[in-house]
Parts: C-alpha cells; sequence; structure tokens
C-alpha cells in the first residue's frame, strides 16, 4: 500500500483543530489527520512546537499538507516551511493550503484518503474555496 | 556595540515591554484579540530568561536567540513576526563582534524586509510596518549623512514614534483589524506601537551606555 499525503490542520483553538479533524476523518475514512490547536499552555492562539509535531505525526512519505486557520497559525507555518526548506532532515515535502479552513480539510481528507499525491490533495482543499453552499 | 549592548537593549525591552504591557493590550483590545501585551510580555520574558542561560557571544547569536524564542512562545502574529525581524536581523550581522551603525541600519534593512514578505504588508495597512520602515529610512539617512550614534538613533525614535502615531488615523489592510474595516479608523495599531517601544529602548540602552563611557 502507498503511503498517504498527511494532513495538519493549524487553528487558534483546540477544539476547532480536533473538531475539524473528527470530521474530515469522518468524511475522508483513513486520511492521516494532526490537530495543532491553540498554544502550549491551552490559550487560544498558535504553538510552533505543536505544528511540528504535527506534521510529524501526519508524516508517512508522501508529503503532509497544513492547513491553517489565519493570522499567527498562517505566519507561524510560514516560518515553519521556510525553516524546514533548509532543513535537510525535514520529513518530505510539506506545503501550506490557501484554503477555508473546515471546506478545506473535508476536500483534501477524502482526496489524500484515496491515495492522491500532494499538488492533488492541495489543489482539492484550495477549490473548496469555489464551492457553494446555496 | 557588542553582544553585551544588544543584550542590554533586548532586556530594556523586556522590560519596557512589562511595563507597557496593558498599554499594547488596551490598543489590541480596541481592534484585535486583547493579547498583544501579554503575549510579548510572555515573549520577551522568555527571551530574558534565554539570554541568561546561554552564551551569546555575537550581536548576531544575541538577535538570534531572541528570534527563535519569540517564535516558540509568543502564541500570535507577533511571535513569527518579530522572530522573523530579529533572525533576519541576526543574519545580516553575521559574525561581527562589533556593529557600528551602519551595520545596525543593514540589519534593521534586512528585519524589515523579512517583516515585509512574511505578513505580506505596505506601509499604509496599519501594520508594525509604518513604525519599522520609516525608523528604517530615518537611520539610513542618518548614517549617510554622517550623524553621531546618538543623532541617528534620536532620528530612528522619532520616525518610528511619528509612524506609529500615524497608524491611528489608518484603516487596517492586514491582521486580525482588517476584519473591522471602518471601525479599525481612530486606533493606533499594537504592532506599531510595540515596534516603537522596541526601537526606543535601543536608543535609551545606547544614551545610557554613553553617560558610562
Amino acid at each position: 500500500m502507498t503511503a498517504l499525503v498527511g494532513i495538519v490542520l493549524v487553528s487558534h483553538s483546540a477544539a476547532l483543530a480536533e473538531g475539524a479533524a473528527e470530521l474530515a476523518g469522518q468524511v475522508g475514512a483513513g486520511a492521516v489527520i494532526a490537530a495543532a490547536g491553540g498554544t502550549g499552555d491551552g490559550r487560544l492562539g498558535t504553538s510552533a512546537e505543536k505544528v511540528s509535531a504535527a506534521v510529524e505525526r501526519a508524516s508517512a512519505g508522501a508529503g503532509v499538507l497544513i492547513i491553517p486557520d489565519l493570522g499567527s497559525a498562517v505566519l507561524t507555518v510560514k516560518v515553519l516551511l521556510a525553516d524546514l526548506e533548509d532543513d535537510d532532515d525535514a520529513p518530505g515535502p510539506v506545503e501550506v493550503a490557501d484554503a477555508p479552513f473546515v471546506e478545506g480539510a473535508v476536500a483534501a481528507a477524502v482526496t489524500a484518503a484515496a491515495g492522491a499525491p500532494l499538488p492533488a490533495v492541495r489543489a482539492a482543499a484550495e477549490e473548496a474555496r469555489d464551492a457553494r453552499k446555496l | 556595540m557588542d553582544a553585551a549592548f544588544f543584550r542590554a537593549w533586548i532586556t530594556e525591552t523586556a522590560a519596557v515591554i512589562g511595563e507597557r504591557r496593558d498599554y499594547l493590550t488596551r490598543l489590541d483590545a480596541a481592534i484585535g484579540d486583547a493579547d498583544h501585551g501579554a503575549n510579548l510580555a510572555r515573549g520577551f520574558g522568555a527571551v530574558t530568561g534565554a539570554l541568561a542561560g546561554q552564551e551569546t557571544p555575537t550581536p548576531g547569536a544575541v538577535l538570534k536567540l531572541t528570534g527563535v524564542t519569540l517564535i516558540s512562545t509568543v502564541g500570535g502574529a507577533s511571535g513569527p513576526l518579530y522572530g522573523t525581524a530579529f533572525r533576519r536581523a541576526a543574519r545580516s550581522l553575521g559574525d561581527e563582534t562589533d556593529a557600528g551603525l551602519p551595520a545596525l541600519a543593514a540589519a534593521l534593512q534586512a528585519a524589515l524586509e523579512g517583516v515585509r514578505k512574511l505578513g505580506e504588508a505596505s506601509e499604509g495597512d496599519k501594520t508594525m510596518v509604518d513604525a519599522l520602515a520609516p525608523a528604517v529610512d530615518a537611520l539610513a539617512r542618518a548614517v549617510d549623512d554622517g550623524a553621531s550614534e546618538a543623532a541617528a538613533l534620536d532620528a530612528l525614535v522619532a520616525a518610528a514614534d511619528a509612524g506609529a502615531e500615524a497608524t491611528t488615523d489608518m484603516k487596517a489592510l492586514k491582521g486580525r483589524a482588517s476584519y473591522l474595516g471602518d471601525r479599525s479608523v481612530g486606533h493606533t495599531d499594537p504592532g506599531a506601537a510595540s515596534t516603537a517601544l522596541i526601537l526606543r529602548a535601543l536608543r535609551d540602552v545606547a544614551a545610557r551606555h554613553d553617560t558610562v563611557r
């Protein structure tokens, strides 16, 4: 069986990250999803350590797609990605999706669970922006 | 300006941010999520601890440790932004053991470029760039004019203060405040205000060193 693309959900809120992971994991059964929500001491915000740990948990060799919610989550992920580029021990390709948080997570999970490669998983997350609800 | 000077700058910054924590939080409560003062106080508190516990033999080493610690401890957008600013400045300073004004000006220019790129903010967006960019320009001009260290750093602080003040009338186009649209007008940007405080701490530490010398 080929390795699946891992998905990391980064939110200011631990509850939001875990809830989105739960929802995406139900729709995209079998997808590898790691949540990184809130700060290390349980406040609203972003923890660079939590994001790094989640990337390691989600990484199975086929790459990792990170979906951040807003503000510091996006900036923290951008700094982390820039650092990974300089790091020879980086865990395969890691990319960030410019996507709506919940819809992007669900679309990415479904696509990743089907064994799609990283560019396709990222495209699925980003296309979720254009999916109308009404 | 040697490593001890840069440690004194960061220590002074931590003290000032601690004192002005409620002021920064009040600014952030008006147009953001009311955590800027607490986040920065926590971050610079951690930096002070890190500097006490690790050897930092060069100005670059001091600023690199500052940046790395801010990224991992702040928890808000100011963490990656200030963290990137200090790390870029550190890289610009390299292994130099004694940084003169031109090296400081180049380091702050590198910090500005790092913040601009990461935050994708331009002047006028009501962010820390509105304090940092004019300050960097003023310092570069002073260096070109052959100004004394004291005069150059005074120019840096004056420009940062004016830049921060000018954000009051701006409408936020970046960051959490941008969700408020027109309602962000009439409030000073917390990031621009903290940038002005950090640069003022630099000037104050330099002035104190001068009187000791």
